[in-house]
């Protein structure tokens, strides 16, 4: 045992001596988005009178509850390690599909098929949760990396929408939906309760069930996860899924939020959704970060897209700021990434 | 020894270490043009390490290199290979989706002036090279779809035909048959009949015995022996290399160990026929209650893919396994689990999360007996506690990082993963391997502690003293097959090296 003590002596020494050095850098993976978004904020805030109200928190809370709900799965996905590409095609479709169930109004041009309320509602998320599955048959049974097989799955999902809607717009949805798509109880909107409402259940069950801690240990060392005995396809194939609903769910109640239904309407949302969960500090690598840190990134995107409107910058500007955005905050993780692997060895 | 007039390489008094731990001491070693020169000794002696300063892997190293007569030190493999040092590794590097002519070709492809690959004088010039080697296959074939050993062949060829002087062949002849072996042998010497400088690294002693000329011995990062093979013995390089009396504490196994009469325990495990590919081949056993099985071999000789057959990791081509009495196909390492298989392989990297604390470690396997919808940190973490009390690892904080282990802790920590609710057969590869010797002694305590609680253990290992040293009975894998059994009777470890 000679050797093994000193080992670990030497290490816990090296952790006393620089022990605040050490948890700033293991923890600079939550520290960085954190102090984006407050930098943002106060940038926005001095820059522009009309940004820090209470309207206008209301109005960022709002604009991003839809990708909060398309992001919630997204997370479970980026925390195996994987990726899904297809959420917004399937954001599309679910919401195309409940209203393809819902009764046009006659100048609608849809040869559609109309149901009661609750059916649409059931079958678009059964829509849904069949294209996630495919996606886990995809990537676990046969074996396609996620990037190729969701890419395929955004084509699948976005042609299902061609056909549904032939280019046509459709704007009925069923009552449940419309009122949690755009209405408002007691000043807050229904969607910011309800993206909320979802976080908060992710956030619980990655931190607290079983399943949880075991996309953090398949994210973490895929490799030892298959030798400690778990199913690893299980639970990949059900974070697929997982995705594929909250993006049937964020789809539904956006199609109610925007008032219609209509081709190609959720495109940005794909990459707002990566954006918020890897500004937000998850690992593209997978076992580290979690919806405390996807809810960081939401804000960050929030603040500047909002933050944006307020100043007067040339409105084609804001999409190169938006990129170089992004890009320093995966410089950031993949560097976080590296500080944390030097802190542990 | 064939005395050139200057040797091609000459090293002098060559130091290198890892962190501390020396892997080579003052290590003299000369090469002469036109020489076949073996190097045996156990995993962990040092011949690889002075192979990679060689082939100039390792440039960081105390002592005088010289080449050609004149003091060299190589910056990097590059460096090497334009002095005409090429090495084949003993992993395959081949590219399996290219073609036979493309692998003997990679990375200097004939071109015409435009800069086109002329792909047919390619073929050509590969196919006849390739033939000078005995081999006759066709150079359009994608390399992948032949057989490993001819692969491994078409590797070796390309590095010895790419005008190399010094070529070094680390284990070249594990994964080929006899007279693919003979085939490789006949080059050789046809090399180095027109001057070319070859290492032979190989467990193999008859192979060693046959080809070289010259055959130097490692043992704990020392020279040893220096021979002509002409005039040595298997049995006194076997000598060599495990040492008479070995300096530290650790035992040595040159006397023998006595092994007790087959237990009449319940089987808790049969092998029946597993074959797979070329890796094995109708390999059968029984694994009792109460017993340590050993499974011996050389690197390579199947063992690994033997292991994750158990787990569930790997599915057999043929054969049948049965968990108490019951035959098992597993669809998964998580339906292994279930029949009662635990599983620590050789790489701890692949069984441990090191950036999760120890509690989570330890708890992984066991979580759905544990908790059922919801998580019980508090309870994994008294579970947890209750292992590195048991176990003694050190330090004893459950929520420390893994990573931050001593490398023996962690592999405490693989076994107690599998602890709180004791398997039927526990599957261990190379439990011992790279530790210190106390913590060596503390594994193979709690080793023999469960089989005394009737756990059927099944040991494999490339290291002759781990299996001694645990096993009950010992199975020894060969290329893929159980070549013989010990049992109830007297073993040494040159018995064991000899056997395998």
């Amino acid at each position: 045992m000679v050797s093994g003590d000193s080992a670990a002596v030497h290490t816990s020494d090296r952790k006393g001596s620089k022990g605040i050095a050490a948890l700033l850098r293991s923890q600079m993976r939550n520290i960085a988005p954190f102090l984006t978004l407050i930098l943002l904020s106060a940038f926005f805030a001095i820059a522009s009178p009309s940004f820090a109200t209470i309207d206008n928190v209301g109005n960022i809370l709002t604009q991003v509850s839809v990708t909060g709900i398309i992001a919630v799965g997204l997370t479970f996905v980026i925390l195996c390690a994987e990726i899904d590409l297809s959420i917004a095609s399937i954001a599309n479709v679910t919401g195309i599909a409940v209203a393809y169930f819902t009764l046009q109004e006659s100048y609608v041009n849809i040869a559609n098929i109309p149901l009661p309320g609750w059916a649409a509602i059931l079958l678009a998320l059964s829509l849904c949760a069949v294209l996630g599955l495919v996606n886990a048959f995809g990537l676990t049974v046969i074996g396609i990396p996620s990037f190729i097989m969701t890419l395929a799955m955004m084509q699948i999902a976005a042609g299902i929408s061609a056909l549904l809607v032939r280019g046509q717009i459709a704007y009925k949805v069923p009552d449940l939906i419309a009122t949690l798509g755009s209405a408002s109880i007691g000043g807050i909107p229904w969607i910011v309760i309800v993206a909320a409402l979802m976080l908060l259940a992710g956030h619980l069950v990655l931190t607290y069930t079983r399943f949880g801690r075991y996309v953090y240990m398949v994210g973490g060392n895929r490799e030892a996860a298959e030798y400690s005995g778990l199913n690893v396809k299980l639970i990949l194939g059900s974070v697929m899924v997982i995705s594929a609903v909250c993006s049937g769910i964020g789809g539904m109640l956006g199609v109610a939020h925007f008032g219609s239904a209509q081709q190609n309407e959720f495109d940005t949302y794909l990459l707002d959704s990566i954006a918020a969960v890897v500004v937000g500090g998850t690992s593209l690598f997978g076992g580290r970060g979690g919806i405390g840190n996807t809810i960081v990134g939401l804000f960050v995107l929030g603040v500047l897209n909002n933050g944006l409107d307020h100043v007067n910058i040339d409105s084609f500007l804001k999409i190169l700021i938006r990129g170089l955005i992004l890009l320093a905050a995966l410089v950031i993780n993949v560097y976080a990434q590296r500080l944390r692997a030097k802190a542990v060895d | 020894m064939p005395q050139g007039p200057s040797p091609l390489l000459e090293l002098t008094q060559i130091t290198k270490a890892f962190g501390g731990v020396e892997a080579l001491r003052g290590i003299d070693f000369a090469l002469s043009p036109g020489e076949i020169h073996g190097l045996v000794g156990e995993n962990g002696a040092g011949k690889s390490t002075l192979m990679k300063i060689i082939a100039g892997v390792h440039s960081e190293f105390s002592g005088r290199f010289m080449l050609d007569g004149r003091e060299t030190r190589f910056r990097s493999t590059r460096d090497a290979r334009a002095a005409g040092i090429a090495m084949v590794h003993q992993e395959l590097s081949v590219a399996p989706d290219l073609s036979v002519a493309e692998n003997v070709f990679l990375g200097v492809q004939p071109t015409n002036r435009l800069g086109f690959v002329q792909w047919r004088l390619m073929a050509r010039e590969a196919g006849e090279q390739l033939a000078r080697f005995g081999i006759d296959v066709d150079p359009t074939a994608r390399l992948g779809d032949l057989p490993i050993g001819l692969q491994q062949l078409i590797e070796i060829a390309r590095v010895l035909f790419s005008g190399a002087r010094i070529v070094i062949l680390d284990e070249p002849t594990s994964a080929l048959s006899p007279p693919e072996v003979e085939r490789l042998f006949a080059t050789l010497r046809r090399l180095r009949d027109a001057g070319t400088a070859i290492i032979f690294i190989s467990h193999f002693i008859e192979d060693i015995l046959n080809v070289s000329d010259t055959v130097t011995v490692f043992r704990n990062g020392r020279k040893v022996m220096d021979a002509a093979a002409g005039a040595t013995t298997k049995a006194a390089l076997i000598e060599a290399m495990i040492g008479k009396g070995r300096e530290a504490l650790e035992e040595t196994y040159t006397h023998d160990v006595a092994l007790p009469a087959r237990s009449e325990t319940p089987v808790v495990l049969e092998a029946s026929g597993l074959s797979l590919a070329r890796s094995l081949r109708e390999v059968s056993f029984q694994a009792r209650a109460g017993e340590v099985l050993g499974v011996y071999g050389f690197m390579g000789c199947g063992q690994l893919e033997l292991a994750r057959i158990l787990f569930g990791k790997l599915k057999p081509d043929r054969g049948l396994l049965q968990v108490a009495g019951r035959t098992k196909a597993f669809g998964s390492t998580a339906d292994a689990r279930r029949a009662g298989i635990a599983f620590v392989p050789e790489s701890r990297r692949a069984m441990l999360f090191h950036q999760e604390p120890v509690y989570k470690n330890v708890s992984i396997s066991i979580l759905d007996r544990i908790s059922s919808l919801w998580l019980r940190p508090s309870h994994e973490r008294d579970i947890a506690m209750r292992q590195v009390e048991q176990l003694q690892i050190r330090p004893t904080a459950v929520e420390l990082d893994l990573g931050m282990l001593s490398g023996g802790n962690q592999q405490k920590v693989a076994l107690a993963k599998w602890l709180t609710f004791p398997p039927r057969v526990l599957v261990l590869c190379e439990p011992t391997r790279g530790m210190d010797v106390g913590a060596k002694n503390d594994v193979i305590h709690i080793i023999r502690h469960l089989r005394e609680q009737g756990l059927a253990i099944i040991v494999l290992s490339t290291e002759p003293e781990t299996v001694l040293s645990l096993a009950d009975r010992i199975i020894v894998l060969k290329r893929g097959a159980v070549v013989r059994e010990f049992a109830n009777e007297e073993i040494s470890k040159d018995r064991l090296l000899e056997a395998a």
